[in-house]
């Protein structure tokens, strides 16, 4: 029985993921092409939804206009450069590589290999010094002398 | 040596909470526009008062004047409205209106009610023009120069705070160039 609720709860979001901008049916082809760019996009006035999700006004007017541009055979770089003279990298989920945006794509990256040098170092100075072994004979025998001086018994007499 | 090792971790402490602070002082609504230090998009716009009318961004080479994005639904645009219209009683830089995907007569009577701080207003009804200057939330407020060019972008209602501080010392800047 359990396992029926747990694949229900399972198939929850799928249905969730239904409620999206109404498409114009008139041209199925170019509608798909514009969800698909749409979702890459960001809406400016729910700044969490994709252009594709947004039910703003400015979302409807921005589908409209990539719509014409669609129409008068504009490729999907044409149009998002169009959107980002307008609106800036902003719009664009995936940031595009630049000077000002090389720390946001390899910062992670430069901070993921200094973590691992970090714990290299370390592991490999711990393993020197687990590798010694604790006193050396000397240093046992000197030991010995000065916890004999320091005979609790001797103190108390 | 060993003072480094308990200073280090805090220094990376400090770092991060600086990161934090500005993050936080940051508005994300606040998207820088592109379009500041480039020409100002070129519109030709039938004029609120007359439709019959038109004005082109042409026309208006040559000052500095102000762009403010305005409509009639618009609720921040009623909260800077007194300020533009104690600008306009100054005269120190022209404002143009632009009428966002407004109607035309509530628009007019919206202007009727509230004074209007407006040299001329265009209207965008289908907001093309306004998609082409990047407005995402009404009002907005451009600075434009006397060859056309944008030189700054006010998104949200303008306060006086704004105008004396940052606008109106930049247009003074720009009327004297």
């Amino acid at each position: 029985m359990r396992w029926v609720f747990a694949v229900m709860l399972c198939l929850l979001p799928a249905l969730g993921g239904a409620k999206e901008a109404v498409p114009a049916a008139d041209d199925p082809v170019l509608e798909q092409r514009l969800m698909r760019l749409a979702k890459e996009l960001r809406c400016l006035v729910c700044q969490n939804e994709s252009l594709a999700d947004s039910h703003a006004d400015l979302a409807n007017d921005l589908r409209d206009q990539i719509r014409d541009q669609m129409r008068a055979g504009q490729s999907d770089e044409q149009i998002k450069s169009w959107l980002t003279q307008r609106y800036g990298d902003f719009v664009l989920y995936r940031t595009p590589v630049k000077s000002t945006t090389v720390v946001l794509w390899f910062g992670p990256f430069v901070l993921l290999l200094a973590g691992l040098a970090g714990l290299f170092l370390y592991l490999r100075r711990r393993r020197t010094r687990v590798g010694q072994p604790g006193l050396t004979p000397e240093e046992r025998t000197r030991a010995r002398a000065l916890l004999q001086e320091a005979d609790p018994d001797a103190a108390c007499r | 040596m060993k003072s480094l090792r308990f200073i280090l971790p805090l220094l990376v402490f400090v770092v991060l909470l600086m990161f934090l602070w500005v993050g936080l002082s940051l508005n994300p609504r606040e998207v820088p526009s592109p379009l500041v230090g480039k020409p100002a998009p070129a519109f030709q716009l039938a004029r609120l008062d007359d439709p019959a009318k038109t004005l082109a961004d042409k026309d208006l080479r040559g000052q500095v004047w102000l762009l403010n994005v305005w409509a009639s639904w618009c609720v921040s645009c009623m909260e800077e409205h007194p300020v533009l219209v104690e600008l306009s009683k100054q005269g120190v830089v022209p404002v143009y209106g632009l009428n966002y995907k407004d109607q035309l007569a509530a628009a007019q009577e919206w202007l009727a009610r509230n004074g209007n701080p407006y040299a001329l207003s265009m209207i965008d009804p289908d907001g093309k023009v306004g998609i082409d200057y990047g407005v995402y939330g009404v009002p907005e407020t451009y600075v434009i120069d006397k060859a056309g060019v944008i030189r700054y972008k006010q998104i949200g209602p303008v306060t006086p705070k704004m105008l004396s501080e940052r606008i109106l010392p930049l247009v003074k800047r720009l009327q004297a160039s």
